[in-house]
């Protein structure tokens, strides 16, 4: 498939044809960050934007939906809820970002199928936007591998100098760019430029882990009981940002809600967190983890062994959005070398 | 393709009171169809407008299509099932999990131990050998309350003496008890097994398991003949939503009913 090259007006031009025919999500700026919107407007889109505050699981698992109906009746009536999801292009998400859309795959995808998450993501065409340098001194997505775009995304955009060349990956992507697409085809010289920058790219990126990702399981396995995580957990305050922004924290909690009359409502999922106090605690009483040391253990075995155990994948994107917005900047890499240095 | 979250409606038949905060619900799937479960599963039930909870199914999926489930009044759900009448209607998920070792105990000598409503789950199981008796070898229960009014199905330990030795035991006694005072752990002297034929399976409250296993362990019952029910909160019962894991098992997928050795390496198992 062919490269097309757009300058940036031509890309807004793109945008504003995608968007007579879908809903655009996009990184639009608010209150000094970026977040991802839907458009009212092409020219709100930040093309040159560093990483956005929220994941794009909000859109795929949001924070609250309502997916049954009922009827309290002598015979309760129950109806599935199927909200219709608009054909929606999410542009301008990270690579990090489309790779924690496979790990919410793995989820949600699997046996059995989670229709809620699969109708929404079907109706979804995903845009990357490169990263050609890191967003900031808390991403760490070279570790993980999560770098590159490899797969998985409709169209790769890429910026060199003023140049925006848009990569199809699949044939809705392709079609997109075919109907859509503005500027021309790539010349070869514009081709050797991209290559170029790829190539120069790799000195902007280095890693921050003492160890390889895969060790991550046998790191985290052989320092469970170390005291490091005590001096990690006096720090944190337990409060759940890091479940919140983070893309592949996908846990939820299952909750109905009554109409004042009392005769109907609806059941909803919300995200819940495994560093919230309650989230292990059964009915009973029994709380399974009732310390801050504990769940925060608990979060970062589960990133970096337990959904690797039984996916295959290392379950952080190294987006550093958890530190980001960490109150008092509790980092998966400080935490990671730590227990690596204590084994 | 329908919604996995959906539950199914099923009628309340019968209701009865077995202890101040245990009653028994007899249910039957509104289609009619069985629940098709086998011993140690379980539901997530759903009381409308309330909310949904995992309850252990606790009766043998060898009694028909209807299926009972002891509930102790403890939490929202659980607290607004007890407000349910014969007639009313509850949302069924499931059956979901694993439940015991019906098969590899073919043949075997059983020893059950079960503490508190932990009887609940293993009632399934020890119905379902009282229908396949000559399948299984010798059968030994071990059955700890903390109090003689808290014992759960009294009307059937004597159906349980038919098939095997029962042991009870209270943690306290009162005026009108005669049998064994002492929690679970002080039945085990008693029993005589064969350990190399025996299959133990425990379920109780989460404080039991580390005493009760040191005990098979002493009868000399190897670890991969031991097997633990462990509960959790099993909130979507599919793997999903992360509440039961205990490091990085799900307990809704891979347990309830976990071998000894799947889980002896775990430090938020036992």
């Amino acid at each position: 498939m062919s490269l097309r090259v757009m300058k940036k007006e031509e890309g807004y031009e793109f945008l504003e044809g995608v968007k007579r025919d879908y809903r655009v999500i996009a990184p639009v700026a608010e209150n000094g960050f970026f977040v991802f919107k839907p458009l009212e407007e092409v020219k709100e889109v930040v093309f040159d934007y560093s990483i956005a505050i929220y994941p794009v699981k909000n859109f795929l698992l949001p924070p609250y939906e309502d997916y049954l109906k009922f009827k309290r009746a002598e015979v309760p009536q129950v109806e599935v809820l199927s909200e219709e999801v608009p054909q929606t292009v999410l542009f301008g998400m990270r690579p990090c970002d489309l790779n924690s859309l496979s790990l919410l795959d793995d989820a949600f995808l699997g046996d059995p199928l989670d229709m809620l998450y699969k109708k929404r993501r079907d109706n979804f065409v995903f845009i990357v936007m490169d990263c050609m340098a890191p967003c900031d001194e808390f991403s760490f997505c070279k570790d993980m591998g999560t770098l590159n775009a490899e797969k998985g995304f409709d169209i790769l955009v890429t910026k060199v100098n003023d140049l925006y060349f848009f990569k199809p990956g699949s044939d809705k992507g392709a079609s997109l760019i075919q109907k859509y697409g503005k500027g021309k085809e790539a010349s070869s010289e514009e081709e050797s430029l991209l290559k170029k920058a790829y190539e120069e790219r790799e000195k902007n990126f280095f890693k921050k882990l003492k160890m390889d990702k895969n060790e991550l399981p046998k790191v985290l396995w052989k320092g469970y009981d170390s005291p490091f995580w005590e001096e990690v957990a006096k720090k944190c305050l337990s409060c759940g940002s890091c479940n919140l922004v983070c893309p592949t924290c996908y846990c939820f909690d299952v909750r109905d809600k009554v109409e004042i009359n009392l005769k109907e409502g609806v059941r909803f999922r919300t995200w819940d967190g495994c560093m919230l106090v309650d989230f292990a605690k059964v009915a009973g009483g029994e709380n399974f983890r009732p310390t801050t040391v504990q769940r925060l253990r608990h979060r970062f075995l589960r990133k970096g062994k337990y959904l690797l155990d039984r996916y295959g994948k290392v379950g952080c994107v190294g987006c550093g959005r958890c530190t980001r917005h960490c109150l008092v900047k509790i980092n998966p890499v400080e935490v990671y070398n730590g227990v690596y240095n204590r084994i | 393709m329908d919604l996995a979250y959906k539950p199914k409606l099923a009628k309340i038949l019968e209701v009865k009171e077995l202890t101040a905060r245990e009653k028994l619900f007899t249910l039957r799937l509104e289609n009619g169809e069985p629940l098709n479960h086998q011993p140690g599963q379980f539901v997530e039930v759903s009381v409308f407008g309330v909310g949904e909870c995992p309850i252990s199914i606790c009766s043998s999926p060898t009694r028909g299509p209807e299926f009972q489930m002891c509930v102790r009044a403890i939490g929202n759900v659980t607290n607004a099932i007890h407000q349910l009448k014969p007639g009313d209607y509850v949302g069924i998920r499931g059956p979901y999990g694993r439940g015991f070792p019906v098969e590899e105990a073919k043949g075997q000598d059983l020893l059950l131990a079960a503490g508190g409503l932990g009887m609940a789950p293993l009632r399934s199981f020890i119905q379902y050998l009282m229908d396949r008796r000559s399948d299984y070898g010798e059968i030994t229960i071990l059955y700890g309350s903390r109090e003689p009014k808290e014992i759960l199905f009294k009307d059937e330990i004597d159906l349980m003496k038919s098939i095997g030795q029962c042991y009870l035991t209270v943690d306290r006694g009162d005026e009108t008890w005669q049998g064994h005072v002492g929690v679970i752990t002080t039945l085990c002297p008693i029993v005589k097994v064969n350990p190399q034929r025996t299959i133990a399976i425990t379920v109780g409250p989460p404080v039991m398991y580390k005493f009760i296993l040191k005990e098979f362990f002493n009868m000399g019952i190897p670890e991969d003949r031991i097997y633990v029910d462990l509960e959790r909160h099993m909130k979507c019962g599919v793997g999903k939503c992360g509440h039961c894991q205990i490091n990085g098992l799900y307990v809704c997928k891979e347990g309830p009913v976990f071998k000894y050795t799947e889980i002896k390496e775990l430090p938020e198992a036992i």
